[in-house]
C-alpha cells in the first residue's frame, strides 16, 4: 500500500490560496468583536459569499449541487477560516447536511442541500442535551407516534446548536426506544424553525458562536421528516461526528497557527530591559515547543483527512480522535501561551490573542475534549 | 484518493523486492528491529554468518551505500531509486546490510566536503565495511558549548599533525578503527573561538591514542573516552580548510540530525501494543480497559503523540521526494522523538510499580530488568547529539527567526 498523501494536491493548494485571501480580508478577526450582541452570530452576506466561491457545499455531493471534494480539501478551508476565528457557519451546517447525504432520502436531500450549497438555507443540528457532556448518543428528547397520523411527537431540550438563530430548519436527533445512552432507538427529523412548539433562543458563549437552545414541545413531525431507518442512526451519526471531529481540528490547527505568529510578532518587537523579550531564553524555549506541537498537529489533521479521503475508512475514528486531541494541545497551548507572553495587554479585550484563547476553549469542548479522545483511542486499540 | 507519491518507480522497486527475496538470507527476512540496528563492521567485527552473507550480497550491488558514486563502491543511484531500495528493505523486514557512522555521517561529509584524494581513501573501506568510524567531538569543558574544545593539534617537522588531549561521549570508540574529530588549532587569543578549529581524520590503532567506556547510571555503556597523548594524523587528512573545521562540523551535525530522525522512526505502533502488553501483565489484567484510569490515560497520550510524530515523519519525507528541501518541520523531530521514548520508557516503570527497582539478580524477572535499565539508558536521550536545550534554541532562531539571546556568543 503506498503511504497517504499528507501534503496538498494542486487542487487543495488552489483552495487553499483562495480561502485564505478570502477569509482573512471578508472575515477578518475583529469581525468577531464587532458582531457581539448581534442576533444571527455572523453576517448574512458573508455565508453568501462563502457559497458563492462553492465552500459551502465543498464535500457534499455534486449532484445535489456540492463541490464533491474530499476531506482534505474540506481542512484546507477550515483551517483558512480558523486562522481569522471566522464566524461563518461552516462546522454547523456540515454536520446536518453530512447525515442528510449519508442518510436521507431524494426528497429531503433535493429540498435542502442545493439550498444549502447555495448560502439560501441554513441547517442546524441539534443534537447536544445538557447531560451528555461529549457522550455521543446521550438522547434524552424523546419521539413517540402520533396518535392521530403516521408521524411523531417530539419532546425534549437541545443546547448550544451551532448556528440556531440563523437556522431555517434543524435536523433534531431523537430517541424512540431505550435509555438516554444505548446505541439502540436513536433517530433523526427535519424540523423547520418556524414549526409549532419549537422555541430557538440565542445562548451567549465566551467565543461569540451564533449558537441556540431548542425547547421542543409537542412538536409533530411526519413520516417525510425521519431522516434514514427508525431507531438506527447510531453508526451515521458516529461518522458524521468523526468527520466533524476533524474538521474542527483543521480550524483549530488554523487558529494554533494564527495565534502563534501573532505571538512571535509581539516577541520580536516588544522591547524590555532594552531588548526585544524574544531574545531571553525562557521565551524562546516555550515558543519553540509551541511550534513542536503545532507541527505533530498539522500531521495528524492531513493524516485523519487522508484516512477519509482513502479506499480504507476502518480507521477513522481513531484517526479523529487523535486529530482533534492534538490540534486541542496545540490551539490551547498556543493561545494560553501566547497571553502570558503578551503579559498585560494580553487579558484585555483590545488585543485578538484573548479571542485565540476563547475560541480554542470552546473548539476544545466541541465534540470531545482531548481527555475524552486519549480514553477513546485506549477503547479503540484495545485497552 | 490514494494518490501514488512516486511514479516511474514501481517497476524498479518491484525488481529490488524480487532481489531481495531472492539473495537474503531466510533468517533475516523480517527480523529487522530499526534503520540503524544491523551490522557495524570494522577490523574488530564479528558478524553472523547471516549478517556476513547479507552484507556482501549488498556490496556486489552497491546497495550498502545505494545512493554513493560507484567509484566508491556504492550503487550510483538516484536519491528516489536509492530511497526505494532503503524502503523495500523496510517493507520486507530486512535489516540494514551495513550501518553506521561511517555511512551516516563522515561518508557524506566527504562526499561533500572532502577532496578526491580523501574520497578515494576513505569511502571504500567504509562501504565494505572494513573500517568502523567514530565522532570525536565533544570534551569533558565541550558539550553544548563545542567549540570551546581544547584538544590541541600542532603541525610536526614532516607537516603531519601531532595531537594532545581527550575525547568523551564518543560512542563505541572501543570498537572502531578511525575516528573523525575536532581539534583546536588556533588558541582562543589568537581567533575566535569558532576559527580556530580544525577538522580533522585519524587512525586509531596507533601509540598515542587509549580508550576507555564509561558506565552510566543504567550500567555499560557504548560510550567511551578517548585520549590523545601526541598521537599522529596525516597531513592530507585534513577535511576543508586548516583553522576552517567549524562549517564542516557544522555540517556533519546536519547529517547527524538526519540519521537521529530516522531512528526516530523506529518508535512503530508495536512499542504501544509492547508496553500495553507489559502494563496488563504487571496489573494482572489480561484484558478489558487497564485498571489504572491515569496510567491508561498517560500510555494512550504518548502514544498519540508517538503516532503524529511518525506521521509528521512521514510528512517530512514526502516534502523532500516532492523535490522540496525538508520544511521546518523535520526540525522538530530529534527533541520530540527523544521526549516522548523517554516518557514511554517512564511509563513501563511505572506500570511495574515496586517491580521496577530491580537491578540485577533474584526476585526480578528479565523484563523487569531490562525495561528499568531501558528508562535509565533512555534518560540520555535528551541529552545526546544535541541536547534538548540546544534543539529548542535552534527552533527558535532558525525557525522561528527569533534573536540570539542576550549574552550568548557563537
Amino acid at each position: 500500500m503506498s503511504p497517504l498523501r499528507l501534503l496538498p494536491d494542486e487542487d487543495e493548494r488552489l483552495l487553499a490560496d483562495t480561502a485564505r485571501p478570502f477569509f482573512a480580508d471578508r472575515s477578518p478577526v475583529g469581525l468577531v468583536r464587532e458582531l457581539r450582541g448581534d442576533p444571527l452570530g455572523f453576517p448574512r452576506e458573508l455565508w453568501g459569499e462563502v457559497a458563492e466561491l462553492g465552500l459551502a457545499g465543498l464535500a457534499l455531493p455534486e449532484a445535489h449541487g456540492g463541490g464533491g471534494m474530499g476531506m482534505r480539501a474540506l481542512c484546507q478551508v477550515f483551517e483558512a477560516a480558523g486562522r481569522t476565528l471566522s464566524p461563518a457557519p461552516l462546522h454547523a451546517t456540515l454536520l446536518p447536511a453530512l447525515l442528510l447525504t449519508e442518510c436521507g432520502d431524494e426528497a429531503q436531500k433535493g429540498a435542502w442541500l442545493p439550498a444549502l450549497c447555495e448560502g439560501r438555507a441554513i441547517l442546524g443540528l441539534a443534537h447536544s442535551e445538557r447531560g451528555a457532556r461529549y457522550e455521543r448518543l446521550h438522547v434524552e428528547t424523546m419521539a413517540r407516534t402520533d396518535a392521530g397520523s403516521d408521524g411523531f411527537v417530539l419532546e425534549g431540550d437541545k443546547v448550544q446548536v451551532e448556528a440556531g438563530p440563523a437556522a431555517d430548519a434543524f435536523v433534531v436527533t431523537a430517541r424512540m426506544q431505550g435509555d438516554a445512552r444505548q446505541r439502540q432507538g436513536v433517530s433523526a427529523f427535519l424540523i423547520p424553525a418556524n414549526e409549532e412548539g419549537l422555541e430557538v433562543r440565542a445562548q451567549t458563549r465566551i467565543d461569540g458562536r451564533s449558537s441556540a437552545l431548542l425547547r421542543l414541545r409537542g412538536v409533530r413531525a411526519s413520516r417525510g421528516a425521519m431522516i434514514g431507518p427508525p431507531g438506527a442512526l447510531a453508526d451515521p451519526l458516529d461518522r458524521v461526528l468523526d468527520l466533524g471531529a476533524i474538521a474542527v481540528a483543521a480550524e483549530m490547527l488554523g487558529g494554533a497557527r494564527a495565534a502563534l505568529e501573532l505571538t512571535l510578532d509581539h516577541l520580536k518587537t516588544r522591547v524590555q530591559f532594552g531588548v526585544v523579550i524574544g531574545a531571553f531564553q525562557a521565551l524562546q524555549h516555550r515558543a519553540a515547543r509551541l511550534f513542536a506541537a503545532t507541527e505533530l498537529a498539522a500531521s495528524a489533521v492531513a493524516a485523519a483527512a487522508a484516512h477519509c479521503d482513502g479506499d480504507d475508512p476502518s480507521d477513522v475514528p481513531r484517526m479523529a480522535s487523535l486529530a482533534k486531541a492534538r490540534a486541542e494541545r496545540a490551539f490551547l497551548d498556543v493561545a494560553k501561551e501566547g497571553v502570558q507572553m503578551f503579559g498585560g495587554v494580553g487579558v484585555t479585550d483590545e488585543y485578538d490573542i484573548g479571542l485565540y484563547l476563547k475560541r480554542a476553549q470552546a473548539a476544545s469542548a466541541t465534540l470531545g475534549d482531548e481527555a475524552w479522545h486519549t480514553r477513546r483511542w485506549a477503547n479503540l486499540t484495545g485497552y | 484518493m490514494l494518490a501514488p507519491m512516486t511514479t516511474g518507480l514501481d517497476p524498479f522497486k518491484a525488481e529490488v523486492v524480487r532481489w531481495m527475496r531472492a539473495h537474503a538470507p531466510a533468517a533475516l527476512l523480517g527480523a529487522r528491529r530499526g534503520a540503524f540496528d544491523g551490522y557495524w563492521g570494522g577490523r574488530r567485527a564479528t558478524p553472523s554468518e547471516d549478517e556476513r552473507v547479507w552484507m556482501e550480497r549488498c556490496l556486489e550491488r552497491g546497495w550498502t551505500a545505494p545512493g554513493w558514486p560507484t567509484q566508491y563502491g556504492g550503487g550510483g543511484l538516484a536519491p528516489d531509486q536509492a530511497e526505494a531500495v532503503s524502503q523495500a528493505m523496510a517493507e520486507l523486514g530486512l535489516p540494514p546490510p551495513l550501518v553506521g557512522f561511517g555511512l551516516a555521517m563522515i561518508g557524506p561529509t566527504l562526499l561533500d566536503h572532502g577532496d578526491e584524494a580523501q574520497r578515494a581513501r576513505h569511502l571504500p573501506s567504509i562501504v565494505d565495511g572494513s573500517i568502523r568510524w567514530c565522532q570525536g567531538y565533544s570534551e569533558p569543558e565541550a558539550g553544548s558549548d563545542l567549540a570551546s574544545l581544547r584538544t590541541r593539534a600542532e603541525m610536526d617537522d614532516d607537516g603531519d599533525w601531532r595531537v594532545s588531549g581527550q575525547k568523551v561521549w564518543t560512542s563505541h570508540a572501543d570498537a572502531s578503527d578511525w575516528i573523525f574529530c575536532l581539534v583546536r588549532t588556533l588558541d582562543d587569543d589568537q581567533a575566535p573561538k569558532q576559527a580556530g578549529i580544525t577538522f580533522l581524520l585519524l587512525d586509531l590503532s596507533q601509540e598515542g591514542v587509549s580508550t576507555r567506556p564509561i558506565e552510566l547510571i543504567s550500567g555499560s555503556s557504548p560510550f567511551c573516552e578517548v585520549f590523545f597523548d601526541d598521537a599522529r594524523a596525516r597531513a592530507d587528512d585534513v577535511v576543508g580548510a586548516v583553522h576552517g573545521g567549524w562549517a564542516i562540523a557544522k555540517a556533519l551535525l546536519g547529517y547527524e540530525r538526519t540519521m537521529i530522525g530516522a531512528a526516530m522512526g523506529g518508535a512503530t505502533d508495536s512499542a504501544e501494543a509492547d508496553l500495553v502488553a507489559f502494563a496488563r501483565a504487571q496489573l494482572g489484567a489480561p484484558k478489558g480497559p487497564l485498571p489504572e484510569a491515569s496510567l491508561r490515560h498517560d500510555i494512550a497520550s504518548n502514544a498519540m503523540a508517538e503516532a503524529a510524530l511518525r506521521l509528521t515523519i512521514e510528512r517530512v519525507r514526502q516534502s523532500r521526494e516532492a523535490g522540496g528541501a525538508p520544511g521546518p518541520e523535520s526540525s522538530i523531530l530529534k527533541l520530540v522523538g527523544s521526549e516522548l521514548k523517554q516518557r514511554r520508557h517512564e511509563l513501563a516503570v511505572r506500570a511495574a510499580g515496586p517491580q521496577g527497582l530491580g537491578w540485577e539478580g533474584p526476585g526480578f524477572d528479565e523484563e523487569e530488568l531490562l525495561r528499568t535499565r531501558e528508562w535509565l539508558r533512555s534518560r540520555a536521550n535528551t541529552i545526546e547529539g544535541g541536547t534538548s536545550e540546544i534543539q529548542l534554541g535552534i527552533i527558535a532562531r532558525r525557525v522561528l527567526g527569533l534573536p540570539k539571546p542576550s549574552g550568548q556568543r557563537g
